[in-house]
């Protein structure tokens, strides 16, 4: 029990003078387990606690976070909130009184069939130890692992109008990697369901088929040793959803986010090529591309009631058969712009301020099967699972790599080609999506490491995908 | 948390072990000051009061961590931390003995404070908004001061304590043309920050000139100081951590094996006596006072933590696989001549968002950023479009290699992913004989 409803009643009891102010209380808790080549890593429990106080006063907006969570604290912190809200006050960019307000009340938990509790730790490492073995197949496999982890996140966002929003979400992350090597060759392989993280509990596990998929892992680690480099030249490309996750993620997600179009972002993560008359015309891609912001899939990672401004999170197209409708932002971001926007308000814990963050971000079913994805082109390359991605700082030329790709040839699969990439400019990729994956294909994903914000902010969003075809895409392989 | 009170707490923890237990106990706090700026103005503003506690309990040659937030008091922070020993007690039963298991037997103590009084957050930046006026400035400043400890039930007792800042802005003209500038210290002058104003507004003026945007191709270049860093950021990815050697992992597998070269002009050293973060391990292991990682061009030592030193057999010096106090060599190019030798070229500024193309062959991807340029007959002409750059280090600081500058920046990282980073890096510029863009 963290006390956060006892917290949070004697903090309004004897709120601090001001406009307005909000109590954010995070409670974490996680669980980390791993294998490697046998040996059982040290495993970590982790617990943190912490509140963010933050108070407008006068026209000015501060905060202050702390661990300490005692009366003395928690005033403490309010002191520091207030006294960055003056200097806000001075010196701010905005006028406070645009900072959102919230009387919402809510509470919402994470579906959890199977609790991380309910299965022995000694049981947890045997299925570890033995999906570590089965990676094992080749005195060529020099690095094996297998891994478990838990997480689970209370937030309560209590206001000056008298909001509670209450949100409790668990995720267990299994997953597995096998590395191979042959002479200065060295290949990667993951599986397990590592690059699919799900909220949810154990239960996960029946998905993520680690001991199953192990041999596949390894065998694929292997093969790639010996595959030929990717070709390079200007062809069509078949994406996976373990690499679309990554496209949709950097060129579509990041250019959107409106604290980067106002220019919050420049010094760090960037800022966007797209700028704000282009909202509601502008051809982001193909009539073939919707893109929504969906806090409502069940089990996506950024699935959430109201984000942490306390703004109800509701579903909304970004792109709509090609054309940029809205970005991503906020109530503070919309209010400051005058663009419209989404609940996308987000901090990664107690002790960062929210700014606007992508939560679930998907690319939404076509008509094709997979088949007919690669039945439609001649010459070109199947890519899946990202490794590497980079992109510029206004979120517009971009390059990736991933783990293992496949050629294609008169519209069916050939043999396995090592370190496949691409690049382009995202403004003209999404152009020539010309094939989208139907609904039997679409997969939820995401990913765990989204970096943005000063200070430094790491934070999960969720991306849901089918796979898609690109047309005339310049594609390459390794060496130097 | 003052020391005393850290060290109070580890031997409360300690008075209550049981049988052969053995206690490691590790402390990591902050208290911060961030002001974000965008326009010139305060975007965000706050302040951020950590502690967090870890815990490593040892038995019959089993271990099993934990950690916790402190907060509310000596009492409250028993409390919390004896929960915690409890469950990691209990956990400790179910896990198996672990072979790679390995602690400092010799206690040791040390404490080292760095860093003086700056002055208040919002004193500073209010001189930084008036200073940079006019200017459509963005970025961050962060300060105060970071908390290191570990306390053993085997007598280790270590505190580490720096007080510093960072200013990390740049100044936008528009679009993506924009001037960086980035300062971190443990002293601040107010000379200097109008000093690097000055030096920002004469960059701008550059910046202001049409743009080249110079077709796919190898072109030489000059890379500043806070360019090199990004490339060294690769490096670190990997790059001398012994478990990604002794798996094959590592980036720079075929200079190791004799396959690849390095310009006899690089030298790398892991400078752990620089004191910028703390001289000790987790495990209670001291650290080095430098560890040489690449010498004349060829490879020298890994990085060896506790627990890869246990399963290689080798001795621990350092506390991870990634450096954290890094030092390239300077060279013979004086920093004034460096446009000079460049002749006709690229001076790139900053790179930015740099990743793996191929690892087999050290190939690196990434973005110029900020103030790079175009520079004819040793003189800047007009700012560079920015420019994705695909090339292999075992190029740009190999057989494509020209010379190192004099002069060298030392570099504090701005990185304040959970929390504000100690992490430094003392770099000269390299001019190259071509870097491949490839869009």
């Amino acid at each position: 029990m963290n006390g956060f409803e006892e917290i949070a009643a004697r903090f309004a009891a004897q709120a601090p003078a001001a406009d307005y102010w909000t109590l954010r209380l995070v409670a974490e808790e996680g669980d980390a387990l791993a294998v490697r080549q046998g040996v059982p890593e040290p495993s970590r429990l982790t617990a943190s606690c912490g509140a963010m106080v933050t108070l407008v006063v006068d026209g000015g907006v501060g905060y202050g976070a702390t661990s300490d969570l005692s009366p003395a604290g928690l005033r403490a912190a309010a002191a520091r909130a207030r006294h960055w809200a003056r200097e806000h006050a001075r010196h701010g960019l905005f006028d406070a009184r645009l900072v959102p307000r919230s009387a919402l009340r809510s509470e919402r938990r994470t579906q959890v069939c199977e609790p991380w509790d309910g299965v022995a730790i000694a049981d947890k490492l045997a299925l570890l130890h033995d999906a570590c073995a089965a990676l094992e197949i080749d005195e060529r496999i020099v690095d094996a692992a297998a891994w478990l982890a838990y997480q689970r996140v209370e937030q309560w966002l209590v206001t000056a109008d008298g909001g509670r929003i209450v949100e409790v979400q668990e995720c267990v992350e299994p997953g597995l990697e096998a590395v191979a090597n042959a002479g200065s060759q060295t290949q990667s392989r993951r599986g397990g369901g590592f690059d699919r993280p799900r909220l949810g509990g154990l239960e996960r596990l029946a998905e993520a088929r680690l001991g199953e998929d192990a041999r596949r892992v390894a065998e694929e680690a292997l093969a790639l040793l010996a595959a030929p480099e990717c070709p390079s030249g200007v062809m069509d490309l078949v994406l996976m959803p373990s690499q679309m996750v990554l496209q949709i993620h950097e060129s579509i997600g990041h250019p959107l986010e409106l604290d980067r179009i106002l220019g919050d972002e420049r010094n760090y993560a960037g800022t966007s090529f797209v700028t704000p008359e282009m909202f509601g015309h502008y051809r982001y891609g193909s009539p073939l591309l919707d893109v929504t912001f969906d806090p409502s899939v069940a089990g996506e990672l950024a699935s959430y009631a109201a984000d942490d401004e306390g703004t109800p999170a509701e579903r909304a197209y970004l792109i709509r058969g090609g054309i940029l409708e809205r970005p991503l932002g906020g109530r503070l971001s919309q209010a400051r712009s005058g663009l419209p926007g989404v609940a996308a308000a987000r901090a990664c814990g107690w002790d960062r301020p929210p700014i606007d963050r992508m939560a679930n971000i998907n690319l939404e079913p076509g008509g094709l099967s997979l088949a007919a994805l690669i039945g439609g082109i001649e010459r070109g390359v199947l890519m899946d699972t990202n490794r590497s991605w980079s992109i510029d700082d206004s979120r517009n030329k971009f390059q990736f790599g991933c783990e293992l790709g496949r050629l294609i040839v008169d519209g069916e699969l050939g043999g396995l080609v090592r370190n496949p990439g691409y690049r382009g400019l995202s403004a003209q990729f999404w152009r020539n999506l010309d094939g989208v994956g139907e609904a039997a294909t679409w997969e939820v994903r995401g990913v765990q490491n989204c970096g943005k914000g000063e200070p430094n902010q790491s934070i999960s969003v969720g991306h849901a995908t089918p796979p898609c075809r690109f047309r005339d895409v310049a594609v390459f392989g390794g060496g130097e | 948390m003052t020391p005393d009170a850290f060290f109070a707490l580890a031997a409360d923890l300690g008075a209550g072990l049981r049988g052969g237990e053995v206690l490691f106990c590790g402390l990591d706090g902050e208290d911060s000051d961030f002001v974000r700026l965008n326009g010139g103005r305060i975007r965000q503003a706050g302040s951020v009061h950590r502690r967090t506690l870890g815990l490593t309990l040892i038995d019959a040659g089993r271990q099993v961590e934990g950690g916790i937030e402190l907060g509310g008091g000596p009492a409250a922070d028993r409390a919390l931390a004896g929960e915690l020993l409890a469950r990691l007690r209990e956990r400790l039963a179910h896990v198996p003995v672990d072979p790679y298991l390995h602690f400092s037997l010799e206690s040791s103590t040390g404490q080292r404070e760095v860093g003086a009084d700056l002055p208040p957050a919002e004193a500073v930046v209010a001189a930084l908004i008036e200073a940079a006026a006019g200017l459509d400035l963005v970025g961050i400043w962060a300060s105060g001061t970071i908390h290191a400890g570990l306390a053993s039930s085997l007598g280790h007792r270590h505190w580490h304590s720096a007080t510093s800042f960072h200013l990390d802005w740049s100044a936008y003209l528009q679009g993506d043309k924009a001037v960086k500038a980035s300062w971190g210290g443990l002293r601040w002058e107010p000379e200097r920050l109008a000093e690097q104003v000055a030096a920002v507004r004469a960059r701008l003026a550059v910046m202001a000139r049409a743009p080249r945007t110079p077709k796919p191709g190898r072109y030489r270049a000059y890379l500043a100081p806070a360019a090199v860093e990004e490339l060294m950021g690769m490096l670190a990815w990997d790059g001398f951590d012994l478990k990604s050697h002794r798996t094959a992992q590592t980036p720079l597998l075929r200079l190791v094996r004799g396959e690849r070269t390095l310009s006899p002009a690089v030298t790398l050293v892991e400078e752990h006596g620089r004191g910028l973060v703390p001289g000790f391990t987790g495990e209670g292991f001291l650290l080095p006072e430098a560890v040489p990682l690449i010498e004349a061009g060829r490879f020298a030592e890994c990085l060896v933590d506790a627990r890869d030193g246990c399963e290689y057999g080798v001795p621990v010096n350092a506390a991870g696989g990634a450096p954290e106090s890094l030092a390239l060599a300077a060279g013979e190019i004086p920093d004034a001549a460096a446009c000079e030798r460049l002749g006709d070229g690229l001076y790139i500024g900053n790179l930015w968002y740099c990743n793996w193309s191929d690892r087999n062959d050290c190939r690196i991807t990434g973005m110029t950023r900020f103030a790079s340029f175009w520079v004819e007959r040793g003189e800047i002409v007009a700012p560079l479009s920015v420019m994705r750059f695909d090339d292999s280090l075992y190029h740009l600081l190999g057989d494509r290699l020209e010379g190192l500058t004099q002069g060298r920046e030392l570099i504090l990282s701005a990185d304040t992913y959970g929390g504000r980073s100690t992490a430094s890096a003392r770099l000269p510029g390299i001019l190259v004989e071509g870097i491949e863009l490839a869009l």
